[in-house]
Order: C-alpha cells, then sequence, then structure tokens
C-alpha cells in the first residue's frame, strides 16, 4: 500500500475532491481544451495574461482525482509566473513524474508539486497529472486544444 | 438465445470453473505481491494451455504458407488452416465458404461496411445502429456515410440500458439500407433481444449486421436460426490469440460483393487488363493470413466446446448474479445499466471515486478491472457520465474473485473516505 499512500497523499486527495481555483474565469485572456482520450478525462483552461505575467488560471471540467488536483496546484502555483516561468516549472514536474523525485537533485524547486512524486510508480497515470499542464501550456502559447495522445 | 445447436442438451452439466483454472497459466501469478484476479476478461480473455500449445505446436511442425505449396508443410498447414475454418463454421451452424477470417471484429464491421455497404448504401441513405454499440460499430458506417452521403441514426436506450425497441421500429424507415446492432454490450452487459429486432428489419427487407464480439464468448450463436445477414466475432474474447477474428455472412450477399482488399490468395487470375477473384472464402483473404491465428482459435473453439458453452453461460450467468449483489451490498456503489437480460459485465461506480482512481487502487490488490468509456462514448454520452469501471467475467471466474473485488473496493472506499 505504500506506493498508492505515496499517490494518493492527503494533498491530492484534498485538491482532487474540492479543487482551487474551480470554475470560469472572468476576462480571460485565454482558453484551452484539454483532453486525455484514453479515460475520457476533459478540462477547459483559462488564464488572464496581463504584463506579461499570469494573473489568474482556473480551470473547468471532469476527472480523476490526479488529474483534478494537478490542476488545482497547478492554477495556484503559475500565478504571478511569466511564460518562460512556467515552462521551467513543467520541466521540473515533467521531469518529477516521469522519473520520479530522484531526477531532482534541485529538491526545493519542486516546492509544491513535491506531493507529485509519487505518480512515477504508476506509468499509466502520468498522463492524468500532465493533463492540466499540457492544457495551459496551449493555452499560453495560442492553442486551442491539448490532448495527452 | 444461447447457442441452439441442436444437440445441447437443455440442462447444462454444471462444471467446475476453479478446476478450470489451472488450464490457464496466466491467471496463476502474483501482481504486487497479490494473487492475480483477472475480471477484464470483455477486453481479452485470457488463453488455455491448449491454445497456447496449438500455435507453438503448428510454429514447431507445420509452419507453411497456405494454398500454395505442393510441399508436405505447406499440406499441413492448409489443412489446420481449412480445418480450422471447419471448425468456426461447426460453431456457427454455418457453411465453411460462409467463414472469412479477419483480424477481428472491428475488421469484419470495416470489411462489410466497405463493400456491401457502398453497394447498398447511397447518398440520403440511412445506416441504423445502437447507441450500445462499441465504437467499432460506429466508426466504419461514419466512414462509409461520409463517403457517399449517407446518415448514421442511432437507437435509443432507456434508462435501465435496454434498447428501446418501438423506437428502433421508427428509425428503420424507408431510408434505412442497414442495421448494425451488437449482440451484448461491451459496457453495460446488456443482451439485446436479437430475434425481435432481426424481424423488425426482416419485415422492411433491411439486412442486419449482428457485432458478436462481446456476445459469442458467453451465448454462442446459430447463424442459421439467428436469420442475421453477418455476424462477427473476435477470438481473442473467446480465449483465442489476437489478430484472427471472423467474419460470417450469407452467401448470396458475400458471393455479389466485391473484394474490399486486392492481393495473393483472392484472385482466380491476374492480367494487367483485367483481374478475376477467387471463390468464396478467399476472395475477402488477400494475402497471407494469421494462419497460427487460425489454428489457435479452431484450439479455443475445441476447449470450449469440451466444456460446452451452455455450462459456461450458466456458470457465469450465477456468478454474474452473485457479483451484482455482492456490489449493491456496498454503500455508495451505483450499477450503471440495470438491462432485463446481462452477460459478462458489471459497470459501476463507487460514490464520486474517479473510475480510474478506482482501478489504480484495486489493481495494487491484484484485482485488474477496467475503467474508462470502453470505446463506447456515445453510451457514456448516454448516461452522462465520462467513465465507469467495468468488471467482466469468464469462464474461469470464480465466487472468489468477486470476495477480492469486494475487498479491493473497500480499500478504495478508504482511500477516498
Amino acid at each position: 500500500m505504500s506506493e498508492l499512500t505515496d499517490l494518493y497523499q492527503e494533498v491530492i486527495l484534498d485538491h482532487g475532491k474540492r479543487p482551487r481555483n474551480f470554475g470560469p474565469l472572468e476576462g480571460a485572456t485565454a482558453t484551452a481544451e484539454g483532453l486525455n482520450p484514453l479515460c475520457g478525462d476533459h478540462l477547459v483552461l483559462q488564464v488572464k495574461v496581463a504584463d506579461g505575467k499570469v494573473q489568474e488560471a482556473r480551470f473547468t471540467g471532469t476527472g480523476c482525482a490526479i488529474s483534478r488536483a494537478s490542476a488545482s496546484v497547478m492554477t495556484g502555483l503559475v500565478k504571478g509566473k511569466t511564460a518562460a516561468e512556467v515552462e521551467a516549472m513543467f520541466q521540473v514536474f515533467h521531469a518529477l513524474v516521469t522519473e520520479g523525485p530522484g531526477a531532482r537533485p534541485d529538491l526545493e524547486a519542486l516546492g509544491k508539486l513535491a506531493v507529485f512524486g509519487g505518480v512515477h510508480e504508476f506509468p499509466t497515470r502520468v498522463k492524468c497529472a500532465s493533463l492540466a499542464w499540457h492544457t495551459l501550456r496551449s493555452a499560453l502559447q495560442g492553442g486551442a486544444t491539448a490532448s495527452t495522445e | 438465445m444461447t447457442t441452439a445447436a441442436p444437440t445441447a442438451p437443455a440442462r447444462p452439466a454444471p462444471f467446475d470453473a476453479a478446476a478450470r483454472r489451472a488450464d490457464f497459466p496466466a491467471l496463476d501469478q502474483q501482481v504486487y505481491g497479490k494473487p492475480l484476479v483477472y475480471l477484464d476478461s470483455a477486453a481479452t480473455t485470457q488463453k488455455p494451455r491448449a491454445v497456447i500449445d496449438a500455435i507453438s505446436r503448428f510454429y514447431e511442425r507445420d509452419n507453411a504458407n497456405v494454398h500454395r505449396g505442393v510441399h508436405a508443410l505447406s499440406e499441413r498447414a492448409t489443412r489446420a488452416f481449412e480445418g480450422a475454418r471447419a471448425t468456426v463454421a461447426r460453431f456457427l451452424n454455418a457453411d465453411r465458404r460462409e467463414v472469412i477470417f479477419v483480424r477481428g471484429a472491428t475488421e469484419a464491421v470495416n470489411l462489410v461496411a466497405q463493400s456491401f455497404g457502398r453497394l447498398r448504401v447511397g447518398a440520403g441513405d440511412e445506416i441504423v445502429v445502437t447507441t450500445l454499440e462499441h465504437h467499432s460499430n460506429i466508426v466504419p458506417w461514419q466512414l462509409l456515410a461520409e463517403a457517399v452521403g449517407a446518415r448514421v441514426v442511432p437507437a435509443p436506450v432507456d434508462d435501465g440500458g435496454d434498447l428501446d425497441l418501438a423506437a428502433l421500429d421508427r428509425l428503420l424507415g424507408p431510408r434505412a439500407r442497414l442495421l448494425a446492432v451488437t449482440q451484448v454490450s461491451n459496457a453495460l452487459g446488456t443482451v439485446t433481444p436479437l430475434p425481435a429486432i432481426i424481424a423488425l428489419a426482416r419485415a422492411r427487407g433491411i439486412p442486419v449486421l449482428v457485432d458478436g464480439a462481446q456476445g459469442a464468448p458467453h451465448l454462442g450463436v446459430d447463424v442459421r436460426a439467428l436469420g442475421a445477414d453477418f455476424y462477427a466475432f473476435s477470438g481473442h474474447k473467446l480465449y483465442g490469440p489476437t489478430g484472427i477474428g471472423v467474419l460470417w455472412g450469407k452467401r448470396e450477399h458475400l458471393e455479389a460483393m466485391p473484394p474490399w482488399q486486392g492481393g495473393g490468395d483472392m484472385i482466380r487470375s491476374v492480367t494487367f487488363e483485367k483481374s478475376t477473384w477467387n471463390d468464396l472464402p478467399y476472395k475477402f483473404e488477400a494475402g497471407t493470413p494469421d494462419i497460427a491465428g487460425a489454428v489457435g482459435l479452431a484450439a479455443a473453439l475445441d476447449y470450449v466446446n469440451a466444456i460446452g458453452l451452455p455450462a459456461i453461460a450458466a456458470s457465469e450467468a450465477a456468478l454474474l448474479r452473485e457479483a451484482e449483489a455482492a456490489l449493491r451490498s456496498i454503500p455508495g456503489v451505483r450499477l450503471i445499466g440495470t438491462p432485463r437480460h446481462r452477460a459478462g459485465v458489471l459497470s459501476f461506480m463507487v460514490g464520486d471515486i474517479h473510475p480510474h482512481d478506482l482501478a489504480t487502487i484495486v489493481d495494487r490488490q491484484g484485482v485488474a478491472i477496467r475503467a474508462g468509456h470502453h470505446c463506447a462514448q456515445p453510451l457514456m454520452q448516454r448516461f452522462g457520465l465520462p467513465a465507469t469501471a467495468r468488471a467482466s467475467f469468464a469462464l474461469y471466474s470464480t465466487p472468489a474473485d468477486v470476495e477480492a473485488l469486494v475487498r479491493a473496493l473497500h480499500a478504495a472506499i478508504k482511500v477516498f473516505a
């Protein structure tokens, strides 16, 4: 059960059940849709970008605990960040969920993302954790739809 | 709607599912330190030793191409391949010339859509399907409809997951050229009332294709008694290997249909001016077929016949009732689909736990279930769900499997409490 408790940490369960930044965003400057065709997860991510920084990010949609928690944590973390900073965070996150915490010796760079350290033990769930990030990158790059496939 | 073979006994002899597990090597293992509980047989069944050995034996002793060489191995391979066709024909109660080997039910439906469909369906016509269908019995028809300017029309299901026959009756209108319907829903387990459905279509002269991918392993089929025009099934859902399946079609249709793929084996003669086609069934079998796959499928049918499909069906039905009651006794469990007749499958939700989270947690208890849309997105939309959890059963499933599932679901509920 230890790997399971690594995956479903309290923080993830909490964010999965009571996602932060959930709901439509008034005055969004960009919107993107994320789809995981494998499981039918679907989220719409909206951001308000001003002065070169993400002022706010919110999401709606349906998904598993992992994908909701990921979207919930991410939308909180990216506030006040530039697109380049968001991209750097994504790279850290991606290494974490595909290779595990060992892949990031600079653990402090993970910050709140560290709660996703158990995902790498569950290769089929990496896409769940990544969906929100792919969708956010798509929104920031002016895309409309991100897919995990 | 069991096999209805004329010689089948009215009361099947009971058989011991637990004892049969020893025939399936893959079942005898641990995952994550727990004994494997395989409840994903609707996706693919495990294979009995007899099937694995038949395939190995073919490659070790008889391997050669079929219908070509005059040498000993080619003769043996041809005999094995055509013997497999005869075994399938007996399973279906069909003429062997009406048995076409394909990759699986999906390819069978595509074959009918692209060959028979293009012959029969034109601009403004309608192809009637049902909301229960797997994507493989929807998308091939959409491709055809797009190509010829026709429409795919879905017949609705009620809240229990049964087909609305009155609505289907209305949809089989003057522009309907074909009805494609499943024997058993892979997502809900609904057994469709095929005799009534086929009668409706036949009364209007509308040909019917039956997707037997889920039905064949649990109910079998007698294509002569059924009265449909086409029947498709996959070997790998019937204890056989992947990559082999069967399209059965009425001979008059198959004779009239153009080939859908060209190549070796399907021709009588080839010149650059004109080629002529081989006889049935070879007209639809271009290229070297999956010979070992056909041999493996025949071994699977022999295995099933030795037990008897009626006995298997009775055992599975009893276990399904037990599993349904066990799931209902868990607080928060909601069954999706409560059809009048059910085979093979239970779809469910547990509280507000997403099926993917559920499947991950029970997997770590050794229990393999499916989570997702089951390649039936329109059906999921009908029930307003992005996904369900699905436990599916086969002849080797036992009450101990159900108990393990229940324990694993309780563990999942604890995680999300």
